[in-house]
């Protein structure tokens, strides 16, 4: 499952986690974002325990979005331990997703 | 290894109306789609031209009810991105009649006919700064970020009905838009053109290119060089919004079938393109008019064309 985060909970869900975690930076009228949801989640579900999944969104969510300069989304930002170490821009397949991820964990997926 | 009457290719309006097609035909289909199905056309805000809907619908709207038809009737949907295409097996009794084999990154699949409704993608400007600055300003898709540019001053760069149309869009939320074409006019349909002369947020560059987006971490402006004058001039501006036309996605399918220079794959009116028993539609095609309507007529075509090659096929008759 993923994690609904908020400009509140980002730094202790986000910055302070001890796994890695991805952040689908997203809005309700954003049709590319809609399309992805449903690989988000499969992700989430597929490396649970190893890899945190969370959703923000920026219309509620100005002050993380400003922060990270989010103008285009659907936006992946991966974060370890508190840094940004991978961000990718657009709607794409979820594999395509996974090989990001993959890269960060060092694992094959 | 999945044995299929037909494989369609691309879940936009093309590819889905094949598959409503071919599904009430009662010929075993998949349709392979990379995201998620809708295509272009999901993202449109609005779409004023599709008949039967005199008040307007919705890109996604449209799209669900298109898909939701299709898989009412039985069209399988999978997603996947494909790779390559192939044909396998020549039977010798048909001189060049072929089975295809499709491949995905994971799977293969081996089809009778295939419909490839892959469409198209935004073509990019290719100036310094663009690949930097996309997901910081640059955008290919106003429908997708341009509530984020609210009360900022934006750039749309072409003249044609997406560029205006999306200007328009724009209008909603940015405080002014700047449209830069390298025309001295728009060439959008006409009722579109009017309502952006007669938009107070909307102003216009003509004859006008960008040769650079301006910005290290997010775009601050682009130079624009105009073409009468060779002047160069800044403009300030958060966000580009590129509508300078599109790419088609047939790399996937290079020398396989015939394609114009660009890439557009060339069929007959049937929707056959140079290797029999392989059909395109809808915006991947070579020819006069993009819309999800022509992208429709063309799909129920490709779908029924499809049918009967399946039909002979299967009767071992000659194709």
């Amino acid at each position: 499952m993923e994690i609904v985060l908020n400009d509140k909970n980002f730094e202790e869900e986000v910055l302070n986690s001890e796994l890695p975690v991805l952040v689908d930076f997203w809005a309700e009228w954003c049709t590319p974002c809609l399309m992805v949801a449903p690989a988000v989640e499969e992700i989430s579900r597929k490396y649970a325990g190893r890899l945190k999944v969370g959703k923000l969104n920026v219309d509620e969510n100005p002050i993380i979005s400003a922060k990270y300069g989010i103008q285009s989304i659907p936006t992946f930002i991966i974060f370890k331990k508190g840094k940004v170490v991978g961000q990718t821009v657009g709607a794409m397949p979820r594999e395509a997703l996974e090989a990001k991820i993959g890269e960060i964990l060092n694992e094959s997926v | 290894m999945s044995q299929y009457d037909v494989i369609i290719i691309g879940g936009g309006p093309a590819g889905l109306t094949a598959g409503l097609y071919t599904a009430r035909a009662r010929l075993k289909t998949l349709l392979l789609e990379k995201i998620a199905p809708g295509g272009q056309a999901a993202v449109a805000w609005t779409i004023e031209n599709y008949p039967g809907f005199p008040e307007g619908i919705g890109g996604p709207e449209l799209m669900e009810r298109i898909g939701k038809q299709a898989e009412k009737y039985g069209l399988e949907i999978k997603s996947g991105e494909v790779v390559k295409v192939s044909p396998s097996s020549e039977d010798e009794r048909f001189k060049g009649k072929l089975e295809k084999v499709v491949n995905t990154e994971k799977e293969e699949h081996k089809t009778i006919a295939l419909i490839v409704a892959t469409g198209t993608r935004p073509r990019k400007l290719g100036v310094p700064g663009e690949e930097r600055l996309i997901g910081r300003g640059v955008s290919y898709c106003a429908t997708c970020d341009g509530p984020l540019f609210k009360n900022r001053k934006v750039v749309v760069v072409g003249g044609g009905d997406a560029a205006v149309e999306e200007a328009l869009f724009l209008s909603k939320f940015a405080e002014k838009i700047t449209l830069i074409h390298r025309r001295d006019e728009l060439r959008a349909t006409k009722i579109i053109e009017e309502q952006a002369v007669s938009n107070p947020q909307l102003e216009f560059l003509w004859k006008s290119v960008v040769t650079e987006i301006l910005g290290e971490t997010e775009v601050q402006g682009v130079r624009v060089r105009n073409l009468s004058t060779g002047e160069d001039l800044t403009l300030e501006t958060k966000g580009v919004f590129v509508y300078i036309g599109t790419v088609p996605n047939t790399g996937f399918l290079k020398g396989v079938v015939e394609m114009d220079k660009e890439g557009f794959i060339i069929t007959d009116e049937n929707m056959e393109t140079s290797v029999k028993g392989i059909y395109a539609c809808g915006d991947v095609r070579k020819k006069l008019l993009r819309q999800v309507v022509t992208a429709c007529g063309e799909g129920a075509t490709a779908g029924f064309a499809a049918g009967q090659y399946v039909g002979k096929w299967k009767d071992k008759k000659e194709i």
